[in-house]
């Protein structure tokens, strides 16, 4: 086992279901709404976050013991301000279109709750592994549900995957289904988002009653 | 033994099958339950929630069946097969009160009726066989509701869609009939306007083959184009020009959703209910004094020339503030839709701000967002989210006077 014991599996795993920082800690919601619409957007940033997160986590960590307690959350920010520059630098070189699409939401990872909670809640009280696991496993568990909400408002808001046409004109091509499909156009709008996220916590709590507080 | 106790004993007798409910509810809509309360005082009412629902129902079933007249009336206007009809409602000349018309309604409309139903009952019988409680009759003003709000050719998987989030988000996510926030028949209409738009505005949607016509011509068929445009809508696109005079919007001989358009039939409806006492005449009215005030507020504008004419709002301001209550659903909305006793507000005072409120910003939204050329459903639904904090105000008001009076009296 060595480097990758059972508790250590349990900081990635944790986050990814009953510790999801969206659906149980419910931080990190604003860009769940703003960027889902397109499933690429999603992933892109879900990327994002697990770069920032994962490496932000070790840093702080590697400093948490220099770090004046009084001044940390200011050098949290500087962390993740300059990580969130390389993402989205990186972006405005290699994925200019997409660096359009997500326009201020990249920048605005340096405000999701997610990473400054991590930062304080995880990375200045442990080590540099454990924290880079901690940070890798609550970024997945924020993806994860970043590309579900994706997937359903980019397939029935634009019957659409990736951009690759699925439902609507597509299926009425292949002649199986010709009764007038259509996009529904309220799946492209954040407030349907919300009710996906909702939905989301509502069938994860009714399968898990451990969860439900009251 | 009639059929009657049979019935009831067959209910008994399967006490605890899981189905019950789907058979409970359809047993309690033909008969009384036969449970009576057996000990204690008692006040006894013959108004149970099914009859109060069943009132609400009779009320609109005269809009109904006359959407279906003017549903086939209009459709064969647009496609000039008749003339259009002169005169008002009781002296329409034959080409209104035709079989032909309400036939061709008939079939259009009931569907409709059957989507609705079937589809919130399903949701309502799964929600209550997965919670075990009885199946409430909530749904049964709500299914009525829904048919008379959508325009005609809205395609009934669509209109079953809405339903179903209407009914799963609008209601029974906050533990349904009674729990809800938002009245599920709006829920559902705000479902499909902003899903499905090019279905629910436009000049296109409001007379029945319309849209069929258009993709024919498409298609390339030399036909000529329908136009039914609502004279909200021709208003909203800066056409001042309607071809319907005030009479044709007050009896409803005009295209629009299925059971607005007559707004005398509209204010039977209200009259009988505010005389069965089912529906609260507090908020009929002071939606109404809503609407009007706003709409004097915008006819002051214009006359005192704050408004250039070239202005895209002047054409909707400069409508008199009266002309405001027969066009458009608002009338519609003030009787059938706020008075909800559920999302509406409780209080008394607080009915009066509620109603003020939902036709003070109906009339807003209605002038200013060309987008959306009806803003009832959207005003009803925003006052329903603040009924509770009005009557939270309103109560803490009533407290704070009594403890200021007791205070006076003690001292």
């Amino acid at each position: 086992m060595g480097l990758f014991s059972k508790k250590d599996a349990k900081l990635i795993t944790d986050p990814l279901a009953d510790n999801n920082p969206i659906t149980i800690q419910v931080l990190g919601i604003c860009s769940a709404l703003a960027i889902t619409a397109e499933l690429k957007a999603s992933l892109v940033m879900a990327i994002a976050v697990i770069f920032v997160l994962g490496v932000g986590n070790v840093v702080i960590s590697l400093m948490r013991n220099i770090i004046p307690s009084k001044i940390r959350i200011i050098v949290q920010l500087i962390v993740v301000a300059t990580l969130v520059i390389i993402v989205d630098q990186v972006l405005k070189a290699f994925a200019y279109e997409l660096s359009k699409t997500l326009s201020v939401f990249i920048g605005l990872i340096i405000t999701n709750c997610i990473i400054m909670g991590r930062f304080e809640a995880f990375a200045l009280g442990n080590g540099p592994w454990k924290a880079f696991l901690d940070g890798i496993g609550n970024a997945l568990g924020y993806g994860v549900i970043l590309i579900i909400v994706g997937f359903f408002r980019e397939l029935l808001g634009s019957g659409t995957l990736f951009g690759i046409p699925v439902l609507g004109d597509a299926i009425e091509k292949t002649g199986v289904y010709k009764y007038g499909y259509e996009n529904n156009g309220f799946m492209l709008m954040p407030p349907m988002a919300l009710i996906i996220v909702g939905l989301l916590i509502w069938a994860q709590r009714s399968k898990n009653k451990d969860l439900i507080e009251d | 033994m009639g059929l009657k106790s049979n019935l009831h004993n067959f209910r008994q007798k399967n006490k605890d099958k899981k189905w019950l409910p789907a058979f409970s509810a359809i047993h309690t809509f033909l008969y009384l339950p036969n449970e009576t309360t057996h000990n204690g005082t008692h006040i006894k009412a013959a108004d149970d929630l099914k009859r109060t629902m069943n009132i609400v129902i009779m009320a609109m079933v005269p809009c109904l069946l006359f959407g279906m007249f003017n549903a086939g009336y209009q459709h064969h206007v647009a496609f000039g097969e008749i003339e259009r009809a002169a005169g008002g409602f009781f002296s329409l000349d034959s080409t209104f009160w035709t079989m032909d018309n309400f036939m061709v309604g008939f079939w259009k409309v009931i569907p409709l009726v059957i989507v609705s139903y079937g589809v919130g009952l399903i949701i309502e019988i799964l929600f209550a066989m997965k919670n075990k409680h009885e199946v409430e009759e909530g749904y049964l003003v709500t299914g009525m509701l829904v048919p008379l709000i959508v325009p005609i050719d809205i395609p009934l998987w669509m209109l079953a869609v809405a339903v179903a989030f209407g009914v799963v988000i609008g209601k029974e996510v906050f533990g349904g009939t009674g729990m809800n926030i938002l009245n599920p028949a709006l829920t559902i209409r705000a479902f499909l306007f902003f899903a499905y738009p090019t279905w629910m505005s436009g000049d296109k949607v409001w007379v029945h083959g319309a849209v069929e016509r258009d993709q024919m011509i498409a298609n390339g068929s030399n036909l000529d184009a329908i136009s039914g445009e609502t004279i909200l809508g021709s208003y909203a696109q800066g056409n001042t020009n309607v071809v319907y005079d005030y009479w044709d919007m007050f009896w409803g001989i005009i295209p629009g959703s299925v059971g607005e358009t007559s707004k005398f039939l509209i204010i039977i409806g209200a009259l009988f209910l505010i005389f069965t006492k089912v529906g609260s005449w507090r908020i009929i009215f002071s939606t109404l004094i809503g609407a009007i005030t706003m709409g004097l507020i915008f006819n002051g504008v214009v006359n005192a020339g704050w408004i250039p004419e070239t202005s895209k709002f002047y054409g909707l301001m400069n409508v008199p503030f009266w002309q405001h209550l027969i066009i458009g659903s608002i009338l519609f909305g003030a009787v059938y839709m706020a008075t909800d006793p559920v999302t509406a507000s409780q209080t008394n005072k607080g009915k009066w701000i509620y109603g003020f409120l939902i036709g003070f910003i109906s009339i807003m939204i209605r002038v200013f967002n060309p987008a959306y050329p009806e803003g009832v459903f959207l005003a009803i639904l925003l006052m329903n989210v603040f009924a509770p904090t009005i009557d939270h105000y309103v109560v803490q008001g009533n407290v704070k006077r009594r403890m200021k009076r007791l205070k006076v009296k003690t001292a």
